[in-house]
């Protein structure tokens, strides 16, 4: 590390005491480099064993890496916690403006410590903290609203981050966004739960500072390569063409589309909910997270006619990417568009993980329709496939939660279905909802052996994907090594932290010399050993927290649904989570 | 002929902030300290972005407020800056309509455009452009009329 360069402060915030302090942690960071290397360091310092996810005891820590704000796509945040939804490891990253927030803010690390008596919302400007009343924003019906409130009344336009949440954070549903720019999110493993449960609305950070660095004339021409790289090379072309949503088409032509809470692999409507069609009818803006030159948010814009004036509309731009587009389109069999958007904006204005809200909202549906539930419980609502203006009343009702039934959907569709039936259509891994790849039997193990179970963590989709291409039958143990190490390499990625949408871009040659600009030495082979050694304390934490990878639960859904891999039996997954967890 | 950061079309802007990296990238450091333009959410990123930097003004009015002539008009329109001889009064910042001088808390001087078009050279979406001011003769500016007296 570099003399000058901040990123070993650590800012504490205390809730309870109303006090912060700032610490340098060369320690943290020499050994960790920063991001999820040294977000699990913290976790493992700050959250006591069996701590209760939405008690003061458990932490919010925020970390970015070296990288950040000195190359491009260099560009996440990554949030440890103790998950509420899973009861175990909570990770979760988030773009937008939030990592370049806090690294000219001069952190490399933020912890949230302890619960606040009366709602606030923490105001960080640079070596200053401010702690302002939030009681008027609790309640409030929009999660827009909050950040337009906090926007307003707060300084650093341009480059500060606005995190906050909405009713659903407040309302402790255990799959709670916290939003951040409004378009990017940690999304995942209820990071919006443990706010509200710190009665913490939001956070906005702000600064603007140098950073040094070990050569001026390298660095510069290293910035050149990867900038080069990252607009001009095919590695990105899809982010920034058609968007992540470029993968529906594929998916479902090759039967791995998730559909009808993945009653089957193939959706008929594939065509109107493509990234293709989406580009051509609908995309309105594209926008991009603070220093990065791919630009892959895209938001359509969608015009809502006023049912009692036909003269009056309101156009909303509302995200989209594949993981949103399969979780409310297909998995929910919807193709109108205008409906699927609404539904979309409603997970923004509640501020619910879009992923986790459309699996479940796919498991009620299917329960109604097998007689698990009645409109008794819905509430009245007739849950139908595609039918969107009834699925946006059951995201308010997971929200509100008037009854028993909406009280459990609000902690997911395995809770859901432990109460009602339906386990085994119940489409989550780990706890965690389904991501929207059903390609074969690596993504499954994937989403299973995965320390946060997502389709992030080691990208078993693209092994099946690769072992279709080549006619290759995948066995247990090529599964379980495949997913070890490109889980252990994403550690590094996630580190130092890149976008993973660059980990072309960032081989560990690259990383090694965008390190060495920042004045930190490691050969691609110490990076995989620190990426080992980062994944290894990650599952550390988890079997601590009682993690036990042989008793997790597989959904039989998704072995008798014919995937683009063909069938395949419970036991190849039995057998790689075995493997996998002996190596880890 | 001199030249001028132009703004070609900030509707393609996705706020990205390359141009504000390069710019502060200039003396080959990272971060964003420094950088003489600034891309801000047009009211939340709902609505796009909007991309300030200076225009170089034909009649710069920063220049007419600096009491020590640091920042001088330079020919063919903008100004350029002199840090050496700034207080650091700050009537740059204020009198600028455009917000276009940013400040260096640092160092605690004004920054401002030096029109290089390095920023133009790192914009993906060609947002920005470095381009040779050709500004069509102003019409006879209306005369200042102060008690009588007339200023030319």
């Amino acid at each position: 590390m570099l003399k000058g360069d901040p990123i070993s402060r650590v800012l504490y915030i205390d809730l309870a005491a109303r006090t912060y302090s700032i610490q340098d942690r060369s320690d943290l960071f020499e050994a960790g480099i920063g991001g999820v290397g040294v977000g699990i360091r913290l976790l493992d310092e700050e959250c006591p064993p069996g701590a209760d996810p939405m008690g003061p005891e458990n932490p919010i820590i925020l970390t970015v890496g070296p990288l950040v704000g000195m190359f491009p796509l260099g560009s996440k945040t990554v949030a440890m916690f103790k998950s509420p939804h899973t009861g175990n490891l909570g990770e979760s990253h988030a773009g937008g403006r939030s990592a370049v927030a806090i690294r000219m803010a001069g952190y490399g690390a933020i912890v949230i410590r302890k619960a606040s008596v009366s709602p606030v919302y923490v105001v960080v400007e640079e070596d200053h903290v401010y702690f302002r009343d939030a009681s008027a924003l609790w309640g409030l019906g929009s999660a827009y609203t909050a950040g337009t409130i906090m926007r307003q009344n707060e300084q650093g336009s341009g480059t500060r981050t606005i995190m906050r949440i909405g009713r659903a954070g407040e309302q402790g549903v255990s799959y709670a966004s916290v939003i951040t720019e409004t378009y990017r999110h940690f999304g995942r493993l209820g990071l919006g739960a443990v706010f509200g449960s710190k009665k913490l609305k939001g956070l906005v950070i702000s600064g603007q500072r140098s950073l040094p660095v070990t050569d001026r004339k390298s660095y510069r021409a290293l910035y050149d390569e990867i900038y080069k790289t990252a607009t001009e090379s095919p590695l990105m072309k899809k982010y920034h063409q058609l968007g992540t949503a470029v993968n529906v088409l594929p998916l479902n032509a090759s039967g791995g589309l998730p559909t009808r809470n993945l009653q089957s692999g193939t959706f008929e409507g594939a065509e109107q909910i493509s990234g293709e069609r989406l580009a051509k009818d609908f995309l309105g803006r594209r926008v991009a997270c603070a220093h990065c030159p791919v630009a892959c948010v895209h938001l359509a814009a969608i015009r809502y006619p006023y049912p009692d004036d036909p003269y009056f509309f309101k156009t909303d731009m509302i995200g989209y990417d594949h993981e949103p587009i399969y979780a409310c389109g297909s998995l929910l069999g919807g193709t109108d568009i205008p409906g699927l958007f609404s539904l979309l904006d409603e997970a923004e204005i509640l501020g619910l993980d879009v992923m986790s809200m459309g699996v479940t909202l796919a498991w009620a549906t299917e329960a109604l329709q097998r007689g698990l539930i009645t409109t008794q419980e819905t509430d009245g609502l007739a849950l139908e496939w595609g039918n969107y203006p009834v699925y946006v009343e059951a995201a308010k009702r997971i929200v509100s939660q008037p009854n028993d039934f909406y009280k459990a959907m609000a902690h997911g569709a395995e809770a859901a279905a432990k109460v009602y039936g339906g386990l085994d259509f119940a489409l989550t891994f780990g706890g965690n909802e389904m991501p929207g790849y059903h390609t074969g039997p690596a993504c499954h193990a994937g989403y299973l052996t995965g320390a946060r179970h997502s389709h992030l963590d080691s990208a078993g989709y693209s092994l099946d994907q690769k072992a279709g291409k080549e006619g290759e039958s995948l066995t247990a143990e090529k599964i379980a090594n495949s997913l070890l190490e490109e889980e252990q390499w994403r550690q590094v990625l996630t580190s130092l932290v890149i976008c993973l949408f660059a980990r072309g871009i960032y081989t560990p040659e690259i990383a090694q010399k965008a390190l060495a600009c920042a004045g930190i030495e490691k050969t691609p082979e110490e990076l995989k050993t620190l990426g080992a050694d980062i994944l290894h304390r990650k599952y550390a934490f988890k079997l601590r927290e009682g993690f036990v990878p042989a008793e997790l639960r597989i959904p039989s859904r998704i072995i008798e649904t014919p995937s683009p891999s063909g069938k395949f039996d419970e036991e190849l997954i039995r057998k790689t989570i075995e493997i996998y967890s002996s190596k880890v | 002929m001199a030249k001028r950061l132009s703004i070609v079309d900030s509707e393609r802007c996705v706020g990205c902030q390359s141009c504000m990296f390069a710019c502060a990238r200039r003396p080959g450091i990272g971060g964003l300290e420094g950088t003489a333009i600034w891309v801000k959410s047009a009211g939340g990123i709902r609505k796009g972005f909007t991309v300030v930097v200076c225009r170089a003004c034909p009649d710069a009015p920063c220049a007419k407020v600096c009491p020590t002539d640091a920042l001088m008009a330079r020919d063919g329109g903008g100004v350029k800056l002199h840090p050496e001889l700034c207080i650091a009064c700050g009537n740059c910042v204020k009198t600028c309509p455009f917000g276009a001088i940013m400040w260096n808390e640092q160092i605690n001087k004004p920054v401002v455009c030096v029109y290089c078009g390095y920023c133009a050279s790192y914009c993906p979406l060609d947002v920005l452009a470095l381009e040779e001011i050709d500004r069509p003769e102003l019409n006879d500016a209306p005369k200042i009329i102060d008690g009588g007296q007339e200023h030319a």
